[in-house]
């Protein structure tokens, strides 16, 4: 059976929407990389990079050269297909997150509508919690492959977080799910048109979730924060106890893939705080067609760029948290918090209706 | 038939260091775990070891001054203060006041940045990565003073044996003060990003207690000592130099834990500005050299002296011959014996606290290993 012409058109736009989504992201996190240097050396009055380039804006580049040409050395003892395998599926998880993130609106290209996404999926936010909660095996497999007491401790410790950190990240979503009726991100973000009416007068606040799911967002941010292994919640590679965690045997581009994971669970996690709490795309948009089309890109880039921001903010200002303060603080205080949320979220739903 | 051995399956032995980020050089520990608490520890040393007291034997009075000043290589000038100060007790040699002044603010100093080293990375082994840089953003400027008075940074070799070897340079004063003037309010910065900081106080508070008769029996001194709420202090109970005539309070903990000690440093520091701003105003000139011969020649006897150093008390028991050489030196080094605190500290405690204790402890591995 030959293809229609039409589907061979959505066929060609969709391998053009996964590359341009790839390339864009992994450039993205190495400019993130490139930023946080920056802005972390500025928060501790250095210059960061300034030598590769203008600004030092092609260090990324002689970064990812300098991990590719390093030697990649394999410990004796380690089990080594789990030890191949770890860096590929903590790569290719935090990519595959991806397919579903709306990043804008949609145009119309030779009579089609082409929206600003790879996969519409309706489970959208499932599928990125279940690719996210893979995350962790990545870790721990790498922890346990490297035959070494180090960084089992740090896959100890991280599946340990980040299976306790899941839950509370879940919960945390759960309110604004109830209130747009909907698991699919295209359709959250919609619900978050136009701004908030309060007794009938327009208050000029746009109708974001975070207004009514301020709780859930901090909730929310916090579980990200540890979900992604930053400061204060970096446990699993705290470098000044285990040395690396889990990552402390690998080398070369095996570690690379490791470090890429991680800036993009950063941009995931971002990106879903701007879905979900922060109007997606929504912002103010004007001027010709085109613009139409570019300019809520730019609100949602601009958005997780902020989130990216306090993120590396963050890493400049605060300790780390111990093993068992890390885990009381999850099971102890953000999981009653997000649980507490959800109650008061339905009861007002149930009373006020959708 | 022979016992059968088996694998203790709740203990795993963990070794931390020589090569260690948080180890602070080349200390190696050697943990007892079970999970992540710690039920023991043994500290294995030796690997800084380059035989100084040794060395000493075989220079002259004179020529064994620099090589102190590597045992604590971050507080070089009390190293070198501590063994100038115990040759010339053996010759009964008096300093004139402008010499003690001196070396007063230039101890003071390496007090100064003896503790913000310590700081920045205790703060960064509990995780603070911001604190690190600010600190040695202040100690450059102690540093830039040291190199202004006698050409060197680290490894100062500032006094010599009866005095100091240059007079002071030209608007000394006036750094000095400058530099008072311009840390306290950095100070009160570094309090203010870490002090009430709830990270902070959950990983310091409670973490490492030693209690002060503890911390007696073991010969802990310093602020750790002093931390755990013992008033002890060389420069007050057993004064020299010129310390006698200064005015400054000894600050304590009560709880002797991590957090405890961290205030006590803070505190030290502020009252170390005090010191130096009063020894600055006795500068008066004046002879810098008390009397002694061109040969140094000590009569046979023995003296022990010690200093209150940044890190605790640091002792020199030197013997002498008669002759140019010394008989036979020992040092009481503060971090050595500190160290010893460890496992009493870390009993209990998970692996993230030991990182903190070795940090609280404040050693410097040349001087633990000599």
């Amino acid at each position: 059976m030959a293809l229609s012409s039409d589907t061979l058109f959505l066929l060609g736009v969709a391998v053009v929407k996964v590359v341009v989504v790839l390339l864009v992201l992994l450039t993205a996190i190495a400019y993130i990389v490139w930023l946080e240097r920056k802005l972390v050396a500025h928060i501790q009055s250095r210059w960061g990079p300034y030598r590769v380039g203008p600004y030092g804006l092609m260090q990324p580049m002689a970064d990812g050269l300098k991990f590719l040409f390093k030697e990649d050395i394999v410990p004796l003892e380690v089990d080594r297909f789990v030890y191949w395998l770890a860096p590929f599926l903590s790569f290719t998880l935090a990519m595959l997150t991806f397919a579903v993130i709306p990043f804008g609106g949609s145009f119309k290209l030779f009579g089609h509508e082409i929206y600003l996404q790879i996969a519409d999926l309706n489970v959208g936010l499932l599928y990125i919690f279940a690719v996210t909660s893979l995350g962790v095996y990545s870790i721990a497999l790498a922890g346990w492959s490297s035959n070494s007491k180090y960084p089992l401790f740090g896959g100890l410790r991280s599946s340990a977080q980040m299976i306790s950190y899941e839950l509370s990240l879940g919960l945390a979503v759960v309110g604004t799910l109830m209130i747009s009726g909907s698991l699919s991100l295209r359709d959250i973000v919609n619900s978050q048109t136009g701004t908030w009416h309060l007794a009938g007068t327009n208050t000029f606040l746009p109708h974001w979730n975070i207004f009514v799911q301020p709780v859930g967002f901090i909730v929310y941010f916090i579980a990200a924060i540890a979900e992604t292994n930053r400061i204060p919640f970096d446990l699993p590679e705290g470098e000044t106890e285990l040395v690396g965690g889990y990552h402390t045997e690998y080398s070369s581009f095996k570690f690379a893939m490791f470090f890429m994971a991680e800036y993009a669970n950063m941009v995931t996690v971002s990106c879903i705080a701007t879905l979900l709490f922060f109007g997606g795309w929504h912002g103010p948009v004007f001027g010709p067609a085109w613009l139409h089309v570019l300019l809520p890109v730019f609100w949602f880039a601009l958005k997780v760029f902020c989130f990216l921001f306090f993120y590396i903010w963050t890493r400049g200002t605060l300790p780390r948290f111990r093993y068992d303060q890390l885990m009381a603080f999850g099971w102890k205080f953000l999981l009653p918090v997000a649980l507490l949320n959800i109650l008061a979220t339905s009861f007002v739903v149930a009373w006020i209706g959708t | 038939m022979p016992e059968a051995t088996y694998l203790d399956a709740n203990e795993l032995v963990i070794n931390m260091g020589p090569q260690h980020p948080a180890t602070h050089g080349v200390l190696r520990v050697k943990l007892r775990l079970d999970g992540e608490r710690v039920l023991g520890t043994e500290c294995i040393i030796g690997y800084l070891h380059r035989g100084v007291e040794k060395i000493a034997e075989n220079r002259t009075y004179v020529q064994f001054a620099p090589y102190v000043d590597r045992m604590d290589y971050v507080a070089a000038v009390t190293n070198g203060m501590g063994y100038c100060e115990a040759v010339e007790k053996l010759m009964g040699v008096e300093l004139p006041p402008r010499a003690q002044y001196t070396r007063m603010i230039l101890a003071e100093l390496q007090r100064i940045a003896s503790h913000l080293l310590w700081l920045g990375t205790h703060a960064l082994d509990i995780g603070a990565m911001t604190p690190v840089f600010y600190t040695f953003r202040e100690r450059e400027e102690i540093l830039k003073i040291f190199e202004n008075y006698c050409g060197a940074r680290l490894t100062t070799h500032a006094f010599r044996i009866g005095g100091l070897q240059y007079d002071l340079y030209d608007g000394f004063e006036k750094d000095a003060t400058k530099f008072c003037d311009y840390l306290l309010p950095k100070i009160d910065e570094y309090e203010e990003l870490l002090s009430t900081n709830r990270i902070w106080m959950n990983r310091t508070k409670k973490v490492g207690v030693l209690s002060g008769k503890d911390a007696i029996a073991l010969g802990v001194t310093g602020p750790v000592l002093r931390g755990s709420g013992v008033k002890w202090d060389i420069r007050k109970v057993q004064p020299y130099e010129a310390y006698d005539k200064v005015e400054f309070e000894i600050p304590t903990g009560q709880n002797g834990d991590t957090y405890d000690r961290y205030i006590v440093r803070i505190q030290e520091m502020r009252q170390s500005v005090r010191i130096i701003r009063q020894s600055v105003e006795r500068l008066a000139p004046g002879p810098i050299f008390g009397k002694v011969g061109k040969v140094i020649k000590p009569p046979a006897a023995e003296v022990y002296h010690s200093i209150e150093a940044p890190k605790g008390e640091l002792g020199y028991f030197v013997v002498s011959d008669g002759s140019t050489h010394p008989y036979r030196v020992r040092v009481r080094p503060p971090s050595f014996v500190n160290l010893e605190a460890l496992d009493i500290m870390s009993r209990g405690h998970l692996v993230a606290d030991i990182v903190a204790i070795i940090g609280t402890l404040d050693i410097v591995l040349g001087e633990v290993d000599r």
